[in-house]
C-alpha cells in the first residue's frame, strides 16, 4: 500500500530546539520509508503549524501525519481535530513526544536527546504505517433508570431524574422507603427532626408520575449493558391490598404473634401483621410471612376475620417484574457495625450497653410518649466502635459518629437537664460546614469530651450499672466510673445488599468493601461499569448532606449519558481476528468485565461492555484478539522502531507506560525537568496488561536490554484488576529468560500513581544501570525466546 | 510559682533502634489509650502502656528507667485490642533488651542456693539467664 506520511518537527519556541537538534531529526525523518513531507516549524500548535498540516493534506495528498512535539496528553486532541478538518480520520495522526520524553528530561545531554528524538519519531512513523481508521461506535440510549435502594440517596436521585423527565424504577428491599434516615431522631448540625424533613420527599417519590416504586422487592438479576440493562425484580407479597387497607389497625390488635421490631432496632416488639413505621410510605400494613403463624385460615386467620375492608389476601404470590433500564444508580447504603464483634464492650450481654441507633429510636419514641426503656442520668459514649480499628477489619473512619454522638449528647441534655454525659473519643472530627460550631455548642451546654478509648467494661450484677475504665490520654489519669448507660458509637459497613449488587453488576469494591468509584477525584459517582453510578453510603461512609449531594451528582451523570439519545463509545476496544480464533475460550475467563462470549467456536466482544484494558490479549494463545488503536502490530512496529539499527554496546530499556498513570507520570517527570536515563524509551499503551509475553520476548529478541512495565496502582486504575494478567505475563517471560540463561531481573513491574516522580526516576535508572552492568544479551541467547515460550507453555 | 518547662533534647536514634528491634511501626500509634485499660498490670505501673509508646515516639530514653516496662507480662491483651495492630508486647521487650544489653547487673547462678533454685519458677530462671545471651 502506498502511503504518504508527513512528519512535522516542532521547536516549541526553544523548549525542544534548545536541546534537540531539530534539523537533524527532520533530516532523519526524511530518510524513512513512505515519508513524503517533512517540516520543521517553530510552534506546531499555532495557527501556522495547523495550517501547514491542512494545506499539505489537501495539496500533497498526505494521508498520515506525525507530529514530533509535546505529549499527546497535551495536544493530542488538537491535532486529531486538525486532521479531521482536512478530511482524514482522527486516528491518522500520531504524536512523537520529543518534549516531555526527550528535550526536557535529557536537557543536559543534547546528543542523547537528539538521538532519542530521532528514534521516537521513527517509532511513531512505524506505528502509523499500518494504522487503520477508527470510527467510534454510536449507540442509542433511552430514558429509563433503575435506582436500587430507596434511602435518602435513592429517593433524591430518583426525584432529580423524574423531575428532569426520565423514567425511574425505584426498588426497595424493605416494605417502606426512607432508609436509615427514617429511623433517626434529629439531624446534625441543625437539629431538625429527621422524619419531618424526610417525609415530604418520601411522599413526593411515591406520588411522582415518573417514578415506579417497588417496595418489599429485590433485584433478582441484571443482564445486558448500558442502554440495555434487563432487570428482573421480585416483589414479595405483603398479603395486604394497599388500595383496600384503611390502616385501621384492627388486624394488628388481634394478631397473636410477637417478634422484635426492626424499625425500633429490636427494643420493642411488633406483630406479624404490622405497619412498618407510623411515617411509613407506602402507608400500608404488611404481613410478614416468616413470623405469621401460617397463612392458613386453619392455623390462625384472626386478622382476616378482623379486617372489615377485606384487604387481607393469604393467596398473594410473589410477583416477578421485568423492566428495561438504560442506566443504573446503586444506592444500597450501609449496615451498622455489629458491636458484638467487640466482645470486651459487652454489647448484647449487658442490658445497659446499647448502640447509637438504638438511642436514636429511644429518643424518637420517648418524644412521642412511648419510651422504649429508661435513659439513666450518667451516660457515656464510646467512639470509634468498629471504625478505625484493624482488629475488626475496618481501618477507615466512619465520618458521622463524632457528630451523631454530639447530637445525641445534646438531645439527652435537653431531655434530662441534670444528665452527666461524657464522650470518650480518640480524635474528634467535626469536618463539615457548621460542625465545629455544633461541637462547641455541645461543649457549652456541658457535654464532656474525654480523650481515650476504653479497654473494657463490666456490668455490676446488682444494680446493672456499667463500670468503665479509660485512660484520659491528655492527663494520663485512669478514670474508673460507673455509668447508667453506655452508648457505643458504631461505625458504618457496606450493607449486605451493597455486596450483593456489587457482585451482580460486577462493580469493583475498594479494600474497605465499599463500592469503588471510577476516579476518587474526578469521577466520584461513576463506576468501572459504563452506565452504572453510585450514590450515598454504598460508596463510603458519609453524612446526609454529602449523600444528597452525591445523589444529585449521580442523577446528573446519568442524565448526561441519556439526554442526547445516543452516546459515543470510547474507540479503544478489543476486537477478534476471526480467522485466527481457535475457540479455546481462555479470553472469556480472562475478561474482568465479562465482555467476551463464545459465538459457536469464535470469541465475540460486546463493545459497550469492553473497557479496552487488553487483559484478554495476553490470554490468547494465537493472538486472535487485538485492540483498536493499539494493535499488536502497532506495538511491535513501535518497538522495532526503537530497536532497529541498535549498535552493540548501546543500552535500550523499553518502558511500557499505561495511559492513565505511568505515561502521565513520565510527562510530569519531564515537565519537572528531572533527569533520568536516556536509555529508556516509553511505549504508550492503554494498560500494560495488553502487552503479551510474546511481545515482551520479541522485544528481547530484537535487542532490548531491559523492560520496565508501569501500570496504575489498583486504587486509581480506570480498569478492573489488570495487575493479575501483567504479573502472569512477567512470570512466563522470566521463566523463559531463565531457561535461556538470561538474567530474569531484566524485566520489572511497578505500579504507580501520577505523582511518584522520584520513584519512577529511581526505578528506571536502576533498571538501566543494571542492564548496563549485565551488558547486551548475546545474540545466540536471545535468538529463540518466542519458540521457548511455546515450550514453557506446553 | 512559675512552672518551668524543660525542653529535653530528644533522641530520634532511640525511636529508630526500638522500631528495628521490635519490628513494629511505633510511629503508627494514635495514642487512643485502649492498651492502658486493657492491661492487667496498669495499676502497678509508674507510667501507662500508652505513655511508654508515646515516650518512645518522641525519642525519650527516660522510658528505660520506668518500672512499667518490667511489669509487662507479655499477656498480649493490648496487642490483640490495638486498633492500629501494633504489637506492644514486642515493643516492651525491645525496651527491656536495651537495658539488658548494657549488662548493668546479672544473676550469678552459682550463688543461688540449690533449694531456692528448685523452688524458683522456671520462667524466672529463664528470664534471668537471658541476660547472659542478650
Amino acid at each position: 500500500m502506498s502511503q504518504n506520511i508527513g512528519v512535522y518537527v516542532c521547536h516549541c519556541g526553544g523548549n525542544i530546539s534548545d536541546t534537540v537538534n531539530v534539523d537533524e531529526v527532520a533530516k532523519y525523518a526524511e530518510n524513512q520509508d513512505d515519508v513524503v513531507v517533512v517540516r520543521s516549524i517553530s510552534h506546531m500548535c499555532s495557527e501556522e503549524g495547523q495550517k501547514a498540516i491542512i494545506d499539505d493534506i489537501n495539496e500533497k495528498g498526505l494521508d498520515k501525519i506525525i507530529v514530533a512535539a509535546c505529549s499527546p496528553q497535551f495536544h493530542g486532541p488538537r491535532f486529531r481535530k486538525v486532521v479531521e478538518k482536512a478530511g482524514l480520520n482522527p486516528a491518522m495522526v500520531e504524536m512523537a513526544n520529543i518534549r516531555e520524553q526527550s528535550a526536557w528530561p535529557h536537557f543536559n545531554n543534547k546528543k542523547a536527546a537528539t538521538e532519542k528524538a530521532k528514534l521516537l519519531t521513527k517509532a511513531a512513523v512505524n506505528n502509523m504505517r499500518d494504522m487503520e481508521p477508527v470510527v467510534p461506535e454510536k449507540m442509542k440510549i433511552g430514558k429509563n433508570v433503575l435506582v436500587v435502594g430507596a434511602g435518602i440517596a435513592g429517593i433524591q436521585a430518583s426525584l432529580d431524574l423524574a423531575d428532569s423527565g426520565f423514567n425511574v424504577y425505584l426498588v426497595e428491599k424493605k416494605p417502606m422507603i426512607g432508609g436509615h434516615m427514617a429511623q433517626l431522631s434529629r439531624t446534625f448540625p441543625t437539629n431538625d427532626c429527621a422524619s419531618c424533613i424526610l417525609s415530604p420527599k418520601m411522599a413526593d417519590a411515591a406520588e411522582h408520575p415518573n417514578i415506579h416504586l417497588y417496595t418489599y422487592s429485590e433485584i433478582e438479576s441484571v443482564e445486558g449493558t448500558i442502554g440495555n440493562f434487563r432487570v428482573k425484580i421480585k416483589r414479595k407479597p405483603t398479603y395486604v391490598d394497599p388500595k383496600k387497607c384503611t390502616a385501621c389497625n384492627s388486624c394488628t390488635e388481634v394478631c397473636p404473634t410477637l417478634v422484635p421490631d426492626e424499625n425500633n432496632e429490636g427494643l420493642a416488639l411488633r406483630k406479624a401483621i404490622y405497619l412498618p413505621s407510623h411515617i411509613a410510605i407506602p402507608h400500608s400494613y404488611v404481613l410478614d410471612e416468616d413470623s405469621c403463624l401460617g397463612l392458613q385460615p386453619i392455623a390462625c386467620g384472626k386478622c382476616v376475620e378482623a379486617c372489615e375492608a377485606n384487604a387481607i389476601d393469604y393467596e398473594q404470590k410473589p410477583k416477578h417484574i421485568s423492566v428495561k433500564a438504560d442506566t443504573i444508580i446503586v444506592a444500597t447504603g450501609f449496615d451498622i457495625f455489629d458491636a458484638k464483634r467487640k466482645p470486651q464492650y459487652g454489647y448484647g450481654r449487658y442490658e445497659n450497653v446499647i448502640n447509637a441507633l438504638e438511642l436514636e429510636r429511644m429518643i424518637v419514641e420517648a418524644a412521642e410518649g412511648s419510651p422504649l426503656r429508661p435513659f439513666g442520668k450518667k451516660v457515656a459514649f464510646v467512639q470509634c466502635v468498629g471504625s478505625r480499628d484493624v482488629t475488626v477489619g475496618n481501618p477507615y473512619c466512619s465520618r458521622i459518629c463524632c457528630m451523631y454522638a454530639t447530637k445525641l449528647s445534646m438531645l439527652l441534655k435537653g431531655m434530662i437537664p441534670d444528665a452527666d454525659v461524657s464522650v470518650f473519643y480518640t480524635d474528634l472530627r467535626s469536618f463539615g460546614k457548621g460542625y465545629e460550631e455544633y461541637y462547641k455548642r455541645a461543649q457549652e451546654i456541658g457535654v464532656r469530651y474525654i480523650r481515650g478509648r476504653p479497654g473494657e467494661m463490666y456490668e455490676n450484677p446488682k444494680n446493672k450499672k456499667i463500670n468503665l475504665k479509660v485512660e484520659d490520654t491528655l492527663t494520663r489519669d485512669i478514670l474508673d466510673d460507673d455509668y447508667d448507660l453506655v452508648v457505643l458509637s458504631v461505625g458504618l459497613e457496606p450493607s449486605k445488599g451493597t455486596k450483593e449488587i456489587a457482585q451482580m453488576l460486577k462493580i469493583p469494591q475498594s479494600s474497605d468493601r465499599f463500592l469503588q468509584e471510577a476516579h476518587p477525584k474526578f469521577k466520584p459517582v461513576d463506576t468501572a461499569i459504563d452506565g452504572v453510578f453510585i450514590a450515598g453510603t454504598a460508596q463510603g461512609p458519609k453524612d446526609i448532606p454529602d449523600t444528597v449531594a452525591q445523589a444529585g451528582a449521580a442523577a446528573a451523570r446519568a442524565i448526561r449519558l441519556m439526554n442526547k439519545g445516543e452516546f459515543e463509545m470510547d474507540p479503544v476496544k478489543a476486537f477478534v481476528h476471526e480467522e485466527l480464533c481457535t475457540g479455546c475460550g481462555d479470553c472469556v475467563d480472562a475478561c474482568p468485565v465479562s465482555a467476551i462470549s463464545m459465538a459457536g467456536s469464535i470469541a465475540t466482544i460486546n463493545p459497550p461492555v469492553c473497557k479496552g484494558c487488553g487483559s484478554c490479549i495476553s490470554s490468547c494463545p494465537t493472538e486472535a484478539i487485538d485492540l483498536k488503536l493499539f494493535t499488536n502490530k502497532g506495538v511491535r512496529d513501535k518497538i522495532s522502531g526503537i530497536l532497529e539499527g541498535k549498535k552493540s554496546g548501546e543500552n535500550r530499556v523499553i518502558v511500557f507506560a499505561d495511559d492513565m498513570c505511568t505515561y502521565r507520570l513520565a510527562d510530569g517527570v519531564g515537565t519537572a525537568k528531572m533527569e533520568y536515563t536516556s536509555d529508556a524509551y516509553i511505549v504508550r499503551v492503554p494498560s500494560s496488561s495488553r502487552v503479551t509475553p510474546r511481545i515482551l520476548l520479541e522485544a528481547f529478541e530484537k535487542g532490548a536490554d531491559a523492560i520496565f512495565i508501569g501500570e496504575c496502582e489498583k486504587a486509581v486504575s480506570p480498569y478492573p484488576d489488570t495487575h493479575g494478567p501483567i504479573e502472569m505475563s512477567i512470570f512466563a517471560v522470566k521463566k523463559v529468560l531463565e531457561k535461556a540463561g538470561i538474567e530474569p531481573d531484566r524485566i520489572i513491574f511497578s505500579p504507580f500513581v501520577t505523582v511518584m516522580f522520584k520513584g519512577f526516576v529511581g526505578k528506571v535508572n536502576k533498571l538501566a544501570e543494571m542492564a548496563r552492568k549485565h551488558g547486551n544479551i548475546p545474540e545466540e541467547k536471545r535468538r529463540n525466546l518466542v519458540k521457548m515460550l511455546e515450550e514453557v507453555d506446553r | 510559682m512559675t512552672a518551668v518547662i524543660k525542653v529535653k533534647k530528644k533522641n530520634r536514634e532511640f525511636l529508630l533502634k526500638t522500631e528495628e528491634m521490635s519490628g513494629e511501626h511505633i510511629t503508627m500509634c494514635e495514642q487512643c489509650g485502649i492498651c492502658t485499660t486493657s492491661c492487667p498490670m496498669t495499676e502497678d505501673m509508674d507510667i501507662s502502656p500508652a505513655s511508654i509508646i508515646h515516650l518512645v515516639q518522641i525519642g525519650d530514653e527516660g522510658v528505660l528507667d520506668s518500672t512499667a516496662i518490667w511489669l509487662c507480662a507479655s499477656c498480649y491483651t493490648c496487642t490483640v485490642r490495638c486498633p492500629r495492630g501494633i504489637d506492644l508486647s514486642a515493643i516492651t521487650e525491645a525496651l527491656r533488651q536495651q537495658t539488658l544489653r548494657k549488662s548493668i547487673d546479672y544473676i550469678d547462678i552459682n550463688s543461688i542456693d540449690r533449694k531456692e533454685l528448685e523452688e524458683l519458677p522456671a520462667i524466672a530462671l529463664v528470664s534471668a539467664l537471658r541476660k547472659y545471651t542478650s
